[in-house]
C-alpha cells in the first residue's frame, strides 16, 4: 500500500522514498503534487517551516536525490554574505549536470548579474525541459543580506523566465519574513514534531541504521541515542524481546539513557570519552564534567574588585552610605520604601554603575590603602575581557565609563570565601 | 647600550657592566624558557594525543555508522589556562609549534579582536592555512596566485577544495619526500584553529563558524582549541546547545600560576647558579605585584629583567657581580675610581669600621690591599649563597609541616622573612621553634632524613659536620625505639601499685607524684627532640644572616624597591594629581613652592583652575569659577585695579581661563554637560 503515488516517477523509487522518509510520507505526497511532472512548471517559492530537527533538510535532499531531480542545495549560513550565496549557486549550477567540465571562476556581484548567468547555465546545460530546484536552507539569514535578495529568490521563475522553483527552508514562521514594502507570497508548508510513539515504532520497526541516524540525531541533539543504540537492540539481537514491543524496548533502554542524558546531553563530558567508559564498563563519576571547574582563581585586588562591581551591581546607590561609611548617622525607617523596591534586586538583574563608585567600594572594603595604580586599571579591563563584568554604552574611557557585574551570586560567594 | 654608554663616565666600567648585563640576563632567559618548556610538557603532551587520536577515523575511513555518527562532531579540546592573559601567548606559541612538529602543518590561531564578524573570521583563517602552505613547499610559483585568487573567495568550499589539492600533492609527490613526512604528519594531517581567547568572541561569529564547519567535518579534519581563561562553563554561555552538541569537547587544564611562579623563584633565585641576588623588599613587590594584580609570571620575569637592568646601570660596582672565576680579574682591573667607590659602599665602611687602626689605614689607602680584601669577601659572599640557600630550604622542611604555617607555606614567604632581617629575632620564629619542640616522632624522622639529603646535595664544604650530626641524631632516635618499650614496662608496676593502695596513700602517692612530674626529668625523646631543634636553631644562626648584614652586598643585591615600584605600579592619578597640586614637585621652581592649601597666582593656568575645581561638586558653574580664577590670578598683581573693574573680566584672563579649561577637558577631569547651561561636569572625585 503505497502512500506515495504520482504518475511521472517510477514506482520502485517512490517506494524507496517513503523507506527513507518514515513519518512524513503526508508531507512528500503533497510537495510531490506540487512539483507535478517534471517538465511541468510548479510553483514559484515554497516555503517550509517547523521546529528544530523535524526533518525538513533532511527530506528535501532524499525527495530531490532519489527522484533525481535537478537541484541545487545551498546553507544560508555557510554563505553568509548575497555574493558567495549567488556565486555558490552558480558553481553548483555548473556542475549539477556537466559534470567534470573545468568551470572558470565565477563572478557575482548583483542579482542582475546572477539573472543573466543562471539563463547562460540553465541553457547551456539542457534543462529547460525539467524544473530546476534551488533549496536555500536556514533561509532566515536571507533577511540580514541586501533589501532585495528575498523578494528576488521568490519570483525567480518570473525574472528569469526558466522553470526554477525556490524552495526555502526555516524554522520560523512566513510572517517574520514578510518584507515591508510587500513581496511575491509563497507557497507555506508546516513539518510537525515528530512524536516519539512514532518515531520509535517507526525505527524500530523498519531497523534501518540509516534514517534512524538521521532522525534520532535531530530528535534527540546529544549524541546519547546513537551511542546507546547498541544498548537499544541488544535484546532484540538475543531475542529476549520482540521488534515492535517498543514498550519492553524503552524499559530496557531507559536507565542507561537518563545516565546519559544527564552527562553527554549537556556537554559535561565528550562523546568520544563516554563511549570509553562504557567500554570500560566504569562509571560516569570518574570522570569530572565541565562545570566541575567553575571555581576561578583571581588575584587579590581583582577579586575585591568583583566583589565591589557586584556590590555596585545590586545595591542601590542610597545604601552605600549606610554600607560602606563608618559615621552614616541614623538608618531611616523603612516604611518610606515605594513598593516596587521591596522585590529583590536580583531579580530585576544588575544595574550599571560609574568607575568612580566601583573604585570607592573597593577603597572600603580592602582593609589595607590601595593606591589607584595603573595595575588596578588594567584589572578592570581584563576583568571586562574575561566577560566577568560589561562596559555599558560608549567606549569612550574618559567620558566616564559606566560597568555592569555580569557573574552570578554564587560564583561572588565562591570568590568570596 | 647607549644609554649604558651616554649615562656614567667611562671610568666606571660601562661597557663591561652592559656586557655582563647582557651576558646574565640570556642565560637566565634561556633557564626560564628552558623550565617553562618543562613546566607545560605535561599539558602539550596530551593535546598531541587528543589531537591525533581525534581523527583517526578519518584516516581509517570508517563507514561504520557510529563512527558517522561522531563524526558530525568536531572534536574540540578545552584548553584552561588561568586568567593570566599576558602568558597565554607563549603557551600558545608552544602549542602551535609543538603540533607543527608532530601533527600537522596546517594550525591557524585566530584572536578575537581580529575576527568581529564570520568574513573576517575566515578570511584570517584561510589566510594563515595558505600562507603556512607556500611555507612547507616553498618552490611552486602558482601556490601564491592560487591564494591571492582565492582570497576573493573566503568560504569553507574553497578552503576544502584548497585541503584536497594539498594533500593531493603530498601523496603525489616523490616517494622518499613522501616518507619523509608521513613520518612527522600523516597523509590528511588535521586542521589545527585555536581560539586564542574564547571569552571575547561574539558569540554569533563563533556559532555560525562551528555550524558551518560542522557541515563539512567530513570532507575537512577540523580540530578546535579554545583557549579558555575563566572557567570551562563559558562554553555554555557562548553556545547555545543546538551548537554545542556539534561539538566533542575535551577538558585541558593548565598547571596554576601559583604553582608555576614557584618553580621560577625556586629555579631563578634559589641557586646560587646566578651572581645577581634580589633584595627583600624588591622581591616582595615582585610578589605583590604578581599576587595582587596579574598573576602573570611573564609579569614577573619582566619585573625581574628590569631589576637586573637597573642594577648594572645604576651601581657602577656591579661589575663584580660575576661568576666566581672572573671576580679575580675583574677586581685587579678595577680603576682608582672604583676603588672608591667601593669605600663609600656603607657595608664596606661597617666592615671597615670593625678592622684594627692598621688595617683600617691599609684599607683606605691601598687600592692593591683593598682589592686583596675584596677578593676574599666577594668570595665569602658567594659561599654565603650556597649555604644559605641549602639552609633554607631545611628550614623550610620544618615550618612548612607545622599547623597555621607562623613562618608561610611557601618558600618564597621564608626566604622574603630571611632577608627583610635577622629572622630567629621574629616572633613567628620563636612560635614556629615552640610548635617544632612538639613535633612526633616519625614526622621528626622524616624531616631530618629530608634535611640531610638536602645538605648532602648542596655543593657547600661546610655541611659535612651539619650532616654527620644530622645522621647522628637520626641513630638516636633509632635506639630509641628500643629505650621506650622498656620503660613502659617499668612504668606498668608502677600504676598497679596505686591500685591497691587506700585513700590516704592514694592521695599521697598523687602529690609525689605531681611533685616528680614538675621537677622530672624529660624523656629521652623529649630531650632528643630539644637538642635536634636546638642544633637547628644553631644553624639558622649561623647562616641564615640577613644578606643585608654582609659586607659587600650592595654589588650583588638589587635593593631599590621604590625605584621599581615606580616603574612596575605606576599611579597615573595620583602622578596627574601631585603635578596639577604640586607644581613644584615636577617644576623645581622655587616660586612655586606653596604651603598647603593656599592657591599660588604664580603656578600655571591649569594648575589654578585644577584646585579651584577640586573645592566644587559635581556640577561647576562656569561664571563661578572664571570669577574665583581671576581673583586669584589678580590677587597678586594690584588689589586696587581689581577693585576698580571687578565686574568686567580682563579679556586675557578670560582667554587664559578658557584655555585652562579646555585642557583640563582635554585631561578628562570634566566634562561637558547638558543638565545645565554654563555647567561643566566633574568626571572625578576626591583629591585623586
Amino acid at each position: 500500500m503505497p502512500n506515495l503515488e504520482h504518475p511521472a516517477y517510477p514506482a520502485a523509487d517512490l517506494l524507496h522514498l517513503e523507506s527513507l522518509v518514515p513519518c512524513r510520507e503526508s508531507q512528500v505526497s503533497t510537495l510531490l503534487s506540487i512539483f507535478g511532472e517534471r517538465q511541468q512548471f510548479s510553483f514559484p517559492s515554497i516555503f517550509i517551516y517547523g521546529h528544530t530537527s523535524s526533518g525538513k533538510t533532511y527530506v528535501m535532499q532524499s525527495l530531490l536525490t532519489t527522484l533525481q531531480l535537478p537541484h541545487v542545495f545551498v546553507n544560508c549560513v555557510e554563505y553568509f554574505t548575497s555574493r558567495l550565496l549567488l556565486e555558490e549557486i552558480l558553481i553548483q549550477l555548473q556542475s549539477c549536470s556537466s559534470g567534470a567540465e573545468p568551470s572558470s571562476p565565477v563572478h557575482c556581484d548583483t542579482l542582475n548579474d546572477f539573472v543573466r548567468l543562471f539563463k547562460q547555465a540553465v541553457a547551456s546545460q539542457e534543462l529547460q525541459d525539467q524544473t530546476l530546484y534551488i533549496v536555500l536552507d536556514r533561509a532566515e539569514q536571507l533577511r540580514e543580506m541586501e533589501a532585495n535578495i528575498l523578494p528576488a529568490f521568490l519570483r525567480l521563475q518570473e525574472l528569469t523566465d526558466r522553470n526554477v522553483t525556490v524552495v526555502l527552508l526555516s524554522e520560523i514562521v512566513w510572517e517574520l519574513f514578510r518584507p515591508s514594502v510587500g513581496c511575491f507570497e509563497p507557497f507555506t508548508m508546516y513539518f510537525p514534531d515528530y512524536s516519539i510513539g512514532k518515531l520509535i515504532f517507526s525505527s524500530a520497526f523498519q531497523g534501518l541504521y540509516n534514517t534512524l541516524s538521521e532522525d534520532v540525531q535531530k530528535f534527540i541533539p546529544g549524541l546519547s541515542a546513537a551511542l546507546n543504540f547498541a544498548k537499544y537492540c541488544e535484546p532484540v539481537v538475543r531475542g529476549e524481546a520482540n521488534e515492535r514491543d517498543t514498550r519492553k524496548l524503552w524499559k530496557n533502554i531507559e536507565p542507561h539513557l537518563k545516565k546519559a542524558m544527564q552527562t553527554v546531553y549537556l556537554r559535561e563530558i565528550s562523546s568520544s570519552q563516554w563511549e570509553r567508559l562504557q567500554h570500560d564498563g566504569g562509571e560516569p563519576g570518574q570522570l569530572k564534567g565541565l562545570s566541575a571547574h567553575t571555581h576561578v582563581e583571581l588575584p587579590y585586588y581583582s577579586k575585591f574588585l568583583l566583589i565591589a562591581a557586584y556590590l555596585a551591581s545590586y545595591n542601590p546607590v542610597r545604601t552605600d552610605k549606610r554600607f560602606f561609611l563608618k559615621h552614616h548617622g541614623k538608618i531611616r525607617k523603612t516604611n518610606f520604601m515605594k513598593k516596587h523596591e521591596k522585590t529583590s534586586n536580583h531579580l530585576l538583574g544588575p544595574k550599571p554603575f560609574p568607575l568612580d563608585r566601583l573604585l570607592a567600594i573597593l577603597y572600603s572594603i580592602v582593609d589595607n590603602r590601595v593606591a589607584p595604580t595603573a595595575n588596578i586599571f588594567s584589572q578592570i579591563t581584563s576583568l571586562v575581557t574575561l566577560q566577568l563584568l560589561s562596559m555599558v554604552g560608549q567606549n569612550d574611557q574618559l567620558d566616564g565609563p559606566r560597568y555592569k557585574c555580569t557573574v552570578s551570586l554564587d560564583f561572588i560567594r565562591a570568590i568570596a570565601r | 647600550a647607549h644609554e649604558f654608554r651616554s649615562a656614567s663616565s667611562d671610568s666606571e666600567d660601562t661597557e663591561l657592566r652592559f656586557v655582563t648585563c647582557q651576558s646574565l640576563w640570556s642565560q637566565i632567559k634561556s633557564e626560564t624558557e628552558q623550565i617553562q618548556e618543562d613546566l607545560n610538557k605535561q599539558l602539550l603532551d596530551n593535546l598531541v594525543s587528543f589531537l591525533s587520536r581525534s581523527h583517526s577515523d578519518f584516516q581509517e575511513k570508517t563507514t561504520e555508522w557510529t563512527c558517522r555518527m561522531k563524526f558530525r562532531e568536531i572534536p574540540t579540546a578545552a584548553l584552561v589556562l588561568g586568567v593570566n592573559v599576558t602568558d597565554h601567548d607563549l603557551t600558545f606559541r608552544g602549542l602551535s609549534d609543538v603540533l607543527q612538529d608532530n601533527i600537522t602543518p596546517y594550525v591557524a590561531l585566530l584572536e578575537a579582536k581580529d575576527c568581529p564578524g564570520i568574513k573576517n573570521l575566515m578570511q584570517k583563517l584561510m589566510g594563515q592555512l595558505m600562507n603556512c602552505d607556500i611555507d612547507v613547499d616553498s618552490l611552486e610559483d602558482e601556490d601564491c596566485v592560487q591564494v591571492s585568487q582565492n582570497r576573493i573567495r573566503c568560504s569553507m568550499s574553497s578552503l576544502i577544495s584548497w585541503y584536497e589539492s594539498v594533500t593531493k600533492k603530498i601523496d603525489s609527490e616523490t616517494p622518499s619526500k613522501k616518507r619523509n613526512s608521513s613520518s612527522r604528519h600523516w597523509q590528511s594531517p588535521p586542521v589545527v584553529v585555536i581560539f586564542k581567547d574564547m571569552e571575547s568572541f561574539t558569540t554569533k561569529v563563533l556559532q555560525d563558524f562551528i555550524v558551518i564547519s560542522s557541515q563539512h567535518i567530513h570532507e575537512l579534519p577540523l580540530v578546535l582549541i579554545f583557549g579558555i581563561a575563566t572557567s570551562p562553563m563559558i562554553i555554555h554561555r557562548l553556545l547555545p546547545h543546538s551548537v554545542s552538541s556539534l561539538l566533542c569537547i575535551e577538558l585541558f587544564q593548565s598547571l596554576s600560576c601559583k604553582e608555576h611562579l614557584s618553580t621560577i623563584i625556586d629555579k631563578l633565585l634559589l641557586t646560587s647558579q646566578f651572581p645577581f641576588k634580589l633584595g627583600g623588599k624588591v622581591l616582595q613587590v615582585l610578589i605583590n605585584i604578581f599576587l595582587y594584580h596579574d598573576f602573570s609570571v611573564q609579569n614577573f620575569i619582566k619585573g625581574f629583567q628590569l631589576c637586573i637592568v637597573e642594577h648594572f646601570y645604576s651601581q657602577p660596582l656591579s661589575v663584580l657581580c660575576c661568576h666566581l672565576v672572573d671576580i679575580k680579574k675583574r677586581v685587579y682591573s678595577l680603576s682608582h675610581d672604583q676603588c672608591e667607590n667601593i669605600r663609600r659602599l656603607p657595608s664596606f665602611r661597617r666592615y671597615v669600621e670593625k678592622q684594627e687602626s692598621g688595617k683600617q689605614i691599609e684599607l683606605l689607602t691601598n687600592d692593591s690591599f683593598l682589592k686583596e680584601e675584596t677578593e676574599k669577601l666577594l668570595e665569602d659572599l658567594h659561599v654565603y649563597h650556597e649555604n644559605y640557600v641549602s639552609i633554607l630550604r631545611c628550614l623550610h622542611v620544618f615550618t612548612s609541616s607545622l599547623p597555621k604555617y607562623p613562618l608561610g607555606k611557601q618558600i618564597r614567604e621564608l626566604h622574603c622573612a630571611c632577608l627583610e632581617n635577622r629572622v630567629w629575632e621574629t616572633e613567628e620564629y620563636e612560635s614556629s621553634l615552640q610548635l617544632a619542640r612538639m613535633l612526633n616522632k616519625t614526622d621528626l624522622v622524616t624531616m631530618l632524613q629530608q634535611c640531610v639529603e638536602i645538605l648532602m646535595s648542596s655543593s657547600g664544604k661546610e655541611f659535612d659536620r651539619a650532616v654527620e650530626k644530622l645522621k647522628e641524631f637520626l641513630t638516636q632516635f633509632q635506639n630509641l625505639e628500643g629505650a621506650s618499650q622498656e620503660r613502659d614496662v617499668s612504668i606498668s608496676p608502677h600504676k598497679e601499685l596505686q591500685k591497691k593502695t587506700d585513700l590516704y596513700h592514694l592521695q599521697k602517692t598523687l602529690l609525689e607524684l605531681k611533685e616528680s612530674r614538675r621537677s622530672k626529668k624529660l624523656t629521652k625523646f623529649e630531650m632528643l627532640r630539644f637538642e635536634v631543634v636546638d642544633y637547628i636553631d644553631s644553624l639558622v644562626r649561623r647562616y641564615l644572616v640577613p644578606a643585608d648584614d654582609r659586607t659587600l652586598h650592595e654589588i650583588v643585591y638589587f635593593n631599590a624597591a621604590a625605584v621599581l615600584r615606580g616603574h612596575l605600579n605606576a599611579a597615573p592619578r595620583t602622578a596627574l594629581h601631585t603635578a596639577l597640586n604640586n607644581p613644584h614637585w615636577y617644576l623645581k621652581n622655587q616660586a612655586l613652592k606653596c604651603d598647603g592649601g593656599g592657591i599660588s597666582n604664580k603656578a600655571p593656568d591649569i594648575c589654578i583652575v585644577y584646585k579651584l575645581h577640586l573645592e566644587c561638586g559635581r556640577l561647576i558653574n562656569l561664571v563661578d569659577w572664571l570669577e574665583a580664577f581671576s581673583t586669584v590670578v589678580m590677587a597678586a598683581e594690584e588689589p586696587n585695579a581689581n577693585a576698580a573693574s571687578s565686574d568686567q573680566v580682563d579679556d586675557i584672563i578670560h582667554a587664559r581661563f578658557i584655555r585652562a579649561v579646555s585642557e583640563l577637558e582635554l585631561l578628562g577631569f570634566i566634562k561637558p554637560s547638558k543638565q545645565k547651561t554654563d555647567h561643566v561636569a566633574r568626571l572625578t572625585w576626591g583629591g585623586c
